[in-house]
């Protein structure tokens, strides 16, 4: 068969596809409706998996290492002390806060207290001058405890430093219910698309049944398994196409609807205002995902339908 | 253009043989008619010849096609070489004439230009011209079967494979489907047809094929109907 002829028979699978689409439009509802549940799970585990992400990332970014100095450490041994500070491999950065840095920014934390503000000017400056120790890891902490307990080190505080200890606990126990809601998600997702493909499966095996005297006669005249499989294969695919656009829309409705409606843009743990962010600025990658993922379940389970009830026998 | 050799086909193992050591040759161009009563094998006959079975044993060779080397997939091919006229037409109900005849077209990949052109020439040959966009349902029995045959012939086969094509006519219709085929035979198709109708056999005087209980029982030239 030339290129051309070929080109001519593609087309002409696609629209017989689109046609007996449209003409088992009932049919293909209950296979449309389901593929959209299971392409919306999807959809939505990868937007809220990203939130989740974004919300630990912000949470442990926040976590740090208070050192106060002594009154008396000369700014010299301080900024020592921060040199030596960022030879430690466990430390991702230092920063150096003065005594008047650190009233600066506590009268700006204070602002509506008036009372407050008057009396750490009475007392003319209480503050510590202190270095702040971002860790590369908060799960190992050990180094730069063991430096900051060094008697050489202790002299030079004022107070022992503040680990942020209980935060950690927080980010913990929120890393491990991520975790569980990521592999509640995924197995949601499994389940649904195993149920999705065997209401296609079924759908298309219902379709070749509705047609079997056409196929049959399609066979005895010289019709190839190509030509017959094709039209299955492209209307089932067309089902994860619908669907995925449909999912694409309920998420993005269902953004619209909470932004307008819900003050707060987040809810608990749960950024909205991040998550939406996120879905419109991955759409197009979102969308390709979600096609993508419409035709493989489409095309897999029509292949598998259509493999089993168009094959070629002889006695 | 169409040789059997010893061919023989039973359905069951052990059973009685439906078709038994069946040899016959045909030349392009020859009008056969295949006679025997109902159950003599004629059917299983044409069934083997399309490939919707498979013989048992023996050779078949057609338009230079080995079945021993014929796989699977490449039984449309054989099948579009072939044009087939089934006694109970087997068109499809929900398309127009036109597109029951373009249909057997379009899975060749022909261009919807050629479709075009070509369709309405076969029907005219069929003395349809005019029905293109009437549903089969409203057609008479002898008008359907003559659509059937439009679809056998639009791909111009070398073949032409009539199996009872006049048993669901009356005899006026039937002649109507008969003369058509001598016309496609004179245009250089080779036409294999089986009846049970006395009247067509001898009218047509072409050559007779007698099967019985699934033997050849006679081969002549120019003959009539006898069983």
């Amino acid at each position: 068969m030339s290129g051309k002829r070929q080109l001519i028979t593609l087309r002409r699978i696609v629209k017989n596809g689109l046609v007996n689409f449209i003409r088992n439009l009932s049919l293909a509802i209950a296979a449309v409706a389901i593929m959209v549940v299971t392409l919306t799970i999807v959809l939505f585990s990868v937007v809220i998996n990203d939130t989740f992400n974004h919300t630990i990332n912000q949470i442990t970014s926040k976590i740090d290492v208070s050192v106060y100095l002594n009154d008396n450490v000369t700014k010299a041994q301080g900024e020592k002390l921060v040199s030596e500070l960022k030879q430690l491999p466990a430390v991702a950065s230092v920063s150096y806060l003065s005594k008047d840095q650190v009233l600066k920014n506590y009268l700006q934390q204070n602002a509506s207290n008036k009372q407050l503000i008057l009396a750490v000017q009475e007392a003319g400056n209480p503050l510590p001058a202190t270095i702040i120790i971002k860790p590369a890891n908060l799960n190992n902490l050990s180094q730069i405890k063991s430096f900051l307990s060094k008697p050489s080190v202790t002299a030079l505080q004022s107070d022992p430093p503040s680990y942020s200890g209980q935060q950690k606990e927080a980010i913990d126990r929120i890393t491990h219910a991520t975790n569980l809601l990521q592999r509640i998600g995924f197995f949601a997702v499994i389940i649904f698309a195993v149920v999705s493909v065997l209401i296609i499966f079924n759908t298309i095996q219902m379709a070749i049944f509705n047609r079997r005297d056409e196929i049959h006669i399609m066979r005895l005249l010289g019709a190839g398994t190509g030509y017959i499989r094709g039209p299955f294969i492209v209307e089932s695919i067309t089902y994860g196409m619908l669907a995925a656009l449909i999912s694409i829309l309920i998420i993005n409705s269902a953004f619209q609807a909470s932004s307008s409606t819900l003050q707060a843009s987040s809810l608990g743990l749960l950024d909205i205002g991040y998550a939406s962010h996120f879905f419109t600025s991955h759409f197009w990658f979102l969308l390709l995902m979600q096609l993508g993922l419409g035709i493989v379940i489409g095309a897999v389970s029509s292949m598998i339908a259509t493999r089993r009830y168009l094959k070629f026998k002889t006695r | 253009m169409i040789l059997l050799d010893r061919v023989s086909k039973t359905y069951s193992k052990g059973g009685k043989p439906s078709l038994d050591r069946i040899s016959l040759h045909v030349d392009p161009n020859e009008f056969v008619i295949l006679v025997g009563a109902s159950g003599a094998g004629k059917t299983t006959l044409m069934r083997l010849l399309t490939r919707e079975e498979r013989q048992t044993s023996g050779k078949i060779i057609i338009g230079g096609i080995d079945f021993d080397k014929l796989k699977d997939k490449e039984i449309p091919l054989l099948r579009r070489k072939i044009g087939v006229v089934f006694q109970d037409f087997k068109l499809l109900p929900n398309k127009t004439i036109f597109e029951n005849v373009s249909f057997a077209l379009e899975m060749v990949g022909m261009s919807s230009h050629e479709i075009r052109n070509t369709v309405p020439k076969v029907l005219d040959i069929v003395n349809l011209k005019g029905k293109e966009n009437s549903m089969p349902m409203e057609l008479s029995g002898g008008e359907r079967q003559r659509v059937a045959i439009a679809r056998a012939i639009v791909r111009q086969p070398k073949i032409l494979i009539a199996d009872e094509p006049t048993g669901n006519l009356d005899p006026k219709h039937a002649w109507d489907v008969i003369k058509i085929l001598e016309k496609i035979n004179r245009y250089g198709t080779t036409v294999l047809l089986t009846t049970h109708n006395q009247e067509i056999v001898n009218r047509l005087k072409r050559r007779v094929v007698t099967i019985k209980d699934g033997k050849i029982l006679s081969d002549r030239a120019n003959a009539s109907y006898k069983i």
